[in-house]
């Protein structure tokens, strides 16, 4: 791909980005950074790019570690954002005595 | 290699995962979606995965494999075992990893730059524009590194809140930031020393960058950071030309943006000066000019009162903050909210947009509390409800319902949204002690208003007692 067509992508995705927060409710903030944090390590990829790669062994290891790094994020990250969201409930429908006064 | 002379089906997947890491920002627009959301998350996280493994040669499956399992098992462990009140210092961590992994990953692709396609054509050379893409990746993963890690720090407690402010710090910085600049810009020549002297110096002013922030500007200085990961992970997505990896930089940076620019708006204070830092550093000094501080009426209640007039009343509006927070007293919260309900007393909770350490801090407290959401409201949503309340009941929050942000000029916090508590009938303040000031050091009329109860002790303990006299 050349430069124009990334840079494309990247300023339209930097639009989608903007629309798109705008409207995560304030509520859940905290899950969204979480999120965006498990997410953001995407950069697994380059990591894994590196340490497929034979040739320099430098160039694998600080691929290894980034792909160790990057794990630690995408499963952590996933997995706390699950569990932030999981605690947010309705109200439950359960009468409370409203009419008592 | 292959990177460039894409595949068009490698293409595609990449492409699909970065819609639905939008898909997964998309669902959290409301609660009822957002768990859907997270699944798209880490579908997309799956395919970006496994689409990479499979389109490369791999000479090193096992160890890739074991790398993956020990961060899984480090991830999973930690999410699993986190207390919700330690979320800021979690994501703060959280970002460090990400910058310590691109810079990594910059670094591999600077000692193999033919693994990742970079190369000139029939050269040995990287080719330019990838070389200062490499650089800029790198400066901001650097960055984001280090200042996570003082982020951290400071939010862990580890480290004193307070701001350390060097002399000349702005300089400093300004110089810096400056010369990486400069660096990256000279990038194109391909001098190791460049690149090194550029990892080296963003280190440091990561670093240099966050230490004269204040405990209580951490909301700005985690969305921020967050936003750097996210311009991270784009600038290596453009040395890679992956798609993936472009999408989820340009989306993480803009939700950092965001975020960071909601949390100053509710500060009413601009991102320079959060950033400049040294806010709050007259807090510590504030503790000694109290005492010149003029003596002034105020009234003390009990557990006793507070539970017999909010009994009695028809609508009670909570507002939690940090120090809800620090005394884990969220869980005793909701209990007291439920005895209310019990006696027919319409409860909300208001949350001001800067509450806690994190945006969004005081929902997550609450929701682990098992508050139901639509009891949570945020600041403009409920603001013109107080002069209905009869009972204002502050716990643990004090600049955000600080009247002085409304009239007068020369208070540090003027012009910051606040909660209009003295319109409430009775107001209920808990504090540790009439000493602290809150971390802006400025006086609350609040406290010594005719209708105010200062319920001075451990947040815990004071609505433990209250939830006893309300079961009496």
């Amino acid at each position: 791909m050349d430069f124009i067509s990334i840079l494309s992508i990247f300023v339209l995705a930097c639009f989608v980005g903007y629309y798109v927060v705008w409207s995560v409710t304030p509520a859940l903030h905290t899950p969204l950074m979480a999120v965006t944090n498990a997410i953001s390590s995407v950069i697994i990829v380059g990591a894994l790019v590196a340490s497929a790669a034979a040739g320099v062994p430098g160039a694998k290891w600080l691929g290894l570690a980034a792909v160790v790094l990057a794990s630690v994020n995408i499963f952590g990250g996933f997995a706390v954002t699950e569990r932030m969201l999981a605690m947010y409930k309705k109200k439950d429908k359960a009468p409370s005595r409203k009419e008592g006064k | 290699m292959e990177v460039h002379a894409v595949n068009p089906w490698v293409a595609l997947a990449y492409l699909i995962a970065g819609v639905c890491f939008i898909l997964a920002l998309r669902g959290l627009s409301s609660p009822a979606t957002s768990r859907k959301g997270n699944r798209y998350g880490m579908v997309g996280m799956a395919i970006a995965v496994v689409t990479t493994l499979a389109t490369h040669d791999i000479a090193s499956l096992p160890e890739i494999l074991a790398a993956i399992a020990i961060g899984a098992v480090i991830g999973l462990t930690t999410a699993r075992k986190i207390q919700m009140t330690q979320m800021p210092q979690l994501v703060a961590a959280f970002h460090s990893l990400v910058g310590l992994a691109a810079v990594l990953v910059g670094v591999a692709a600077y000692l193999n730059p033919d693994a990742f396609g970079i190369l000139e054509p029939g050269g040995l050379d990287i080719l330019k524009g990838s070389r200062i893409e490499m650089g800029l990746g790198v400066a901001i993963g650097a960055i984001t590194f280090s200042g996570s890690v003082i982020a951290f720090a400071k939010l862990n407690g580890t480290m004193s809140g307070a701001p350390i402010l060097l002399p000349a710090r702005h300089a400093i910085n300004l110089a810096a930031l400056a010369a990486i600049l400069v660096l990256v810009s000279l990038f194109h020549w391909d001098t190791p020393a460049l690149f090194w002297a550029i990892v080296a110096l963003s280190f440091a002013i990561g670093f240099l960058l966050i230490i004269p922030i204040g405990g209580a500007d951490m909301p700005v200085v985690v969305s921020m950071l967050n936003s750097y990961s996210g311009w991270a992970a784009a600038a290596m997505g453009f040395t890679l030309h992956n798609t993936a990896m472009i999408i989820t930089g340009a989306l993480v940076g803009s939700s950092g943006a965001i975020l960071s620019y909601i949390m100053c708006r509710a500060m009413n204070r601009s991102f320079f000066s959060v950033i400049a830092g040294g806010f709050g550093a007259d807090a510590g000094a504030g503790g000694a000019g109290g005492t010149a501080r003029e003596q002034r009426p105020w009234k003390r209640g009990s557990a006793e009162d507070a539970a017999f007039l909010m009994k009695e009343a028809e609508n009670v509006i909570v507002i939690p903050g940090y120090g809800m927070a620090v005394a884990q007293a969220q869980h005793a919260l909701r209990e007291m909210t439920d005895l209310l309900k019990e006696h027919g007393v319409n409860v909300k909770f208001a949350i001001h947009p800067v509450a806690g350490r994190m945006p969004g801090h005081m929902n997550v407290l609450l929701a682990e509390a098992s508050v139901p959401y639509d009891d949570v409201f945020e600041l403009e949503d409920i603001n013109s409800e107080f002069a209905q309340a009869d009972v204002a009941f502050i716990i643990g929050a004090n600049d955000v319902v600080n009247p002085s942000a409304k009239t007068e000029k020369s208070s540090p916090i003027y012009g910051m949204p606040v909660f209009d508590v003295e319109k409430a009938k009775t107001i209920f303040f808990i504090k540790r002690s009439m000493g602290g000031q809150g971390y802006a050091g400025v006086d609350n009329e609040v406290f010594y208003m005719d209708q105010t109860m200062m319920l001075l002790a451990d947040a815990k303990k004071m609505v433990e007692e209250i939830n006893k006299a309300l079961t009496d």
